[in-house]
């Protein structure tokens, strides 16, 4: 035997080691302190705080213009891929719809293993097969499902470990968001919003599935909240939560998007402010109390869903060091909160809205219901939606997506619970010039656009929270459901339904790069490194495509 | 209901719908029926109070059904749609309907305008339809099916499934107030001179994709064009005192047939 012949199993054996070894923990600790290692993206914000800025600096906006495709991992389903990856020490995990998780070589996009869910018949979801991505803690992932459970999944083996039930799907209660891991616990919360469900999040011990906490978003009697329903309206009054709350250690709270009331478009039918329907709630993380919230819109007619991510930032408030929470709502107004209390401190509309022709001072909307068959803005989707914005405390700037011109027409009708059944009371459709003609569907189909700006637009802004005014505008001719990621390089990576890839420079809003990969973005972007070598990852219609500068 | 999220999302059960939609199609216009806008609006109350739980506003809420659109899996006549809803469709979740026969006449009308209240809609023989698309109405001077025809207006190969009955009379009636944001006429000037009239395909926010005059495709950068405009008012003149309102429902049930997809 040659030396080298010696050598080389010892060589293959270390590799080994050193692979198994660097796909170990994901613990508590490194969560709470992500920022410090940005070559991994670890839970779906990329950091408690949810602001999707990576510390990354290799690209930056000299030699963006030489970034290159390195791998691209085609998907296997159709339809809307809004799922962000997770990247641990080289691994890349990503769900696809419905529910299936890949773990992949992020270097190369060469895949280790798939494991495939198989849903219960009695799934039933509103609005696709859609999963958003997967939480880690220790070795294992968490995902939640279409029909309503959350599975822990061996990291290294892809095999599931335990699977347990939120709700019944029968009834409409699922799961599309990605987990959270807080400490010792597993945050997830249910979707369901259109079917009357009552919504609620809850916490699960991560080694046996076991509930540890849960918190309904519709107080039921006796509960603080309850008096503003009426009668039995509660027990089928919505409240989903579909979107990853954010978490602060330091005040050990989560703070969470809740959906829309049910039913979705007729108010009548549930007097009352309906709380804790698109409000933000901040919830103990240890107990799951409630310690406070805030409605954005009060007895909603328009589903405009507060899921929104909540973005945590310290920054000098008006001259003040101020823990904030910031919120682009569907809504179309953007708000500034104090994260400690949930007091108001600003807000302002970001694009234009005639539901409400402003805010009083407590941040409540001083609503101006259109009349029937008219046109409300921001329409039904929003002027945003789920799709993750970010801060970047380098500019101080808040970047969204978000429609602008867009409009819908609201109707109300009458509705009866039926377990299981759509219950909306009412709908809507986009304002088109002609009447009787099919008006432009909501989604994205096929390659083809056919959004005009007769119907609105897209568009990335970069607000101020200080101000609360535009710093500057990027406007697309589709519209966009991507989200953002910016760098400490000054640099926001986005997308649209067009399929660009864009890199923007975040002070000025100009295109410094893009590519064209032409399936819609419908997800946020993420950064991470390996062996010294950024990389920024997007999907784009059916496919993953993970970018990296040219060697 | 069946599982609507896996049959949505899933590419096969998709084709597998629409073939037989496309399998049943055609038979639609067979009925020559007259829908009034009494019939309509009965049938609009019974649809939201019952039909919508699952069909949903737009009527698109079950995979592979679209009933603003006349996309059935398991109807085509009328008296297809009347013993579906009767007596349900065990197995895929939908419950039969005990409706009173005005409600069930009216739930049909309801369907087959498109969910369109405003109008009384016609629908008349897509034979003699035919023929007067291809002859007294000259239809084929700017309208293209099935390779038949120029290509200054819109291929309507396929507009039975994109269009209602409502709005196909509307397009005949008054063809500006129904011509659709996407078939305005564009004009294109480039930076370079040319200049080109044709009908916008596709766009983005960088690029334009056009059907040009001459029937050539057409695909240009924005920044090489100085200007772009598109016009609000069609071309197309209205047949309303240009054939008899018989003829109207002939077109109108010819246009309704032709679905392919």
């Amino acid at each position: 035997m040659t030396l080298h012949a010696f050598i080389r199993p010892l060589l293959v054996l270390a590799l080994a080691v050193h692979a198994w070894s660097a796909s170990a923990q994901v613990t508590a600790d490194r969560l709470r302190r992500a920022s410090e290692e940005p070559q991994n993206w670890l839970s779906y914000s990329g950091g408690y705080a949810s602001q999707r800025h990576s510390l990354l600096r290799q690209v930056d906006p000299g030699n963006v213009k030489n970034l290159e495709l390195k791998w691209v991992l085609p998907n296997q389903v159709f339809g809307a891929w809004q799922a962000t990856p997770l990247v641990v020490d080289g691994v890349m995990y990503v769900t696809q719809r419905p529910n299936d998780v890949l773990a992949v070589d992020a270097k190369t996009g060469r895949a280790f293993w798939q494991y495939r869910y198989t849903n219960s018949p009695d799934a039933r979801v509103c609005c696709g097969a859609n999963n958003r991505g997967l939480a880690m803690l220790g070795s294992t992932l968490f995902m939640g499902t279409l029909d309503g459970h959350l599975v822990a999944i061996d990291a290294a083996a892809g095999r599931p470990l335990w699977n347990v039930a939120l709700g019944d799907p029968a009834l409409g209660y699922s799961v599309t968001m990605a987990p959270l891991a807080v400490k010792d616990k597993i945050l997830v919360g249910v979707g369901g919003g259109e079917y009357g469900i009552r919504g609620f999040v809850a916490a699960f011990d991560p080694a046996t599935g076991k509930e540890l906490w849960r918190f309904y978003t519709i107080p039921g009697p006796g509960e603080r909240g309850h008096e503003t329903w009426s009668g039995d309206t509660w027990k089928t009054g919505g409240g989903s939560v579909w979107m990853t709350p954010s978490y602060d250690p330091a005040l050990n709270l989560t703070y969470w998007g809740v959906g829309n009331p049910g039913p979705d478009w007729n108010g009548a039918l549930r007097p009352g402010d309906n709380l804790y329907t698109d409000s933000v709630i901040a919830l103990d993380a240890d107990t799951g109390t409630l310690k406070w919230h805030f409605q954005f819109t009060p007895n909603d007619t328009y589903d405009y869903d507060s899921v929104q991510v909540a973005v945590l930032a310290d920054i000098s408030f008006r001259g003040a060091p101020t823990k904030t929470l910031m919120w682009a709502n569907r809504n179309g107004f953007f708000y500034v909160l104090n994260r400690e209390t949930g007091a108001f401190l600003s807000g302002a509309p970001f694009v234009k809205v005639n539901w409400a022709s402003g805010l009083d001072a407590k941040g409540r909307p001083i609503k101006t219901p259109q009349p029937a068959g008219s046109p409300t803005w921001p329409g039904n989707q929003g002027g945003t939606n789920w799709y993750s914005p970010s801060f970047s405390p380098r500019t101080g700037l808040f970047y969204l997506s978000a429609w602008e011109g867009y409009a819908s027409i609201f109707r109300s009708e009458p509705a009866t619970y039926v377990p299981g059944r759509n219950f909306a009371g009412g709908g809507h459709t986009v304002v088109t010039p002609v009447p009787g003609a099919p008006a432009v569907r909501i989604g994205r189909y096929s390659p083809l656009n056919d959004w005009t700006d007769v119907v609105g637009h897209g568009a990335v802004i970069a607000l101020d929270p200080q101000t609360l005014q535009r710093k500057w505008t990027f406007a697309q001719y589709d519209v966009t459901d991507s989200g953002i990621l910016t760098t400490a390089t000054d640099l926001l990576f986005t997308g649209g339904r067009e399929g660009y890839f864009y890199a923007l420079d975040a002070r000025s809003g100009d295109v410094l790069w893009k590519a064209s990969l032409g399936g819609q973005i419908v997800n946020g972007p993420i950064s991470y490194a390996i062996d010294g070598k950024q990389y920024v990852a997007v999907i784009s219609g059916n496919s993953l495509y993970a970018f990296g500068l040219r060697d | 209901m069946k599982s609507f999220l896996f049959s949505a999302f899933s590419a096969l059960s998709a084709t597998v719908a629409l073939v037989l939609a496309c399998a049943s199609l055609g038979a639609q216009a067979d009925h020559g029926a007259q829908y009034s806008q009494t019939e309509i609006a009965a049938g609009y109350r019974v649809y939201s109070a019952t039909c919508v739980q699952c069909h949903g506003g737009n009527g698109d809420g079950i995979s592979g059904v679209d009933l603003r659109r006349g996309v059935f899996r398991r109807a085509a006549s009328d008296e297809d749609l009347a013993r579906v809803i009767t007596t349900g469709v065990p197995g895929a979740g939908m419950p039969p309907f005990k409706l009173e026969p005005t409600e069930l006449t009216g739930v049909i009308a309801f369907i087959r305008a498109g969910f369109d209240q405003t109008v009384s809609v016609r629908v008349g023989d897509p034979a003699r339809g035919r023929t007067i698309f291809d002859g007294k109405g000259a239809c084929t001077t700017c309208h293209r099916v099935q390779g038949r025809g120029a290509l200054s207006a819109p291929d309507l190969s396929g507009v039975g499934l994109v269009r209602t009955v409502g709005a196909l009379q509307r397009s005949l009636l008054e063809p500006t107030s129904a011509m659709v944001p996407a078939n305005r006429p564009l004009k294109i000037v480039t930076k370079s001179g040319e200049t080109l009239d044709g009908r916008r395909l596709n766009e983005d926010t960088y690029t334009v994709q056009l059907l040009d005059g001459r029937g050539r495709l057409r695909s240009l950068a924005k920044s090489d064009i100085r200007t772009l405009t598109y016009a609000t008012a069609s071309p197309m003149p209205s047949y309303g005192s240009r054939l008899t309102s018989e003829e109207i429902a002939d077109l109108v049930g010819y246009l309704a047939s032709l679905r392919e997809p």
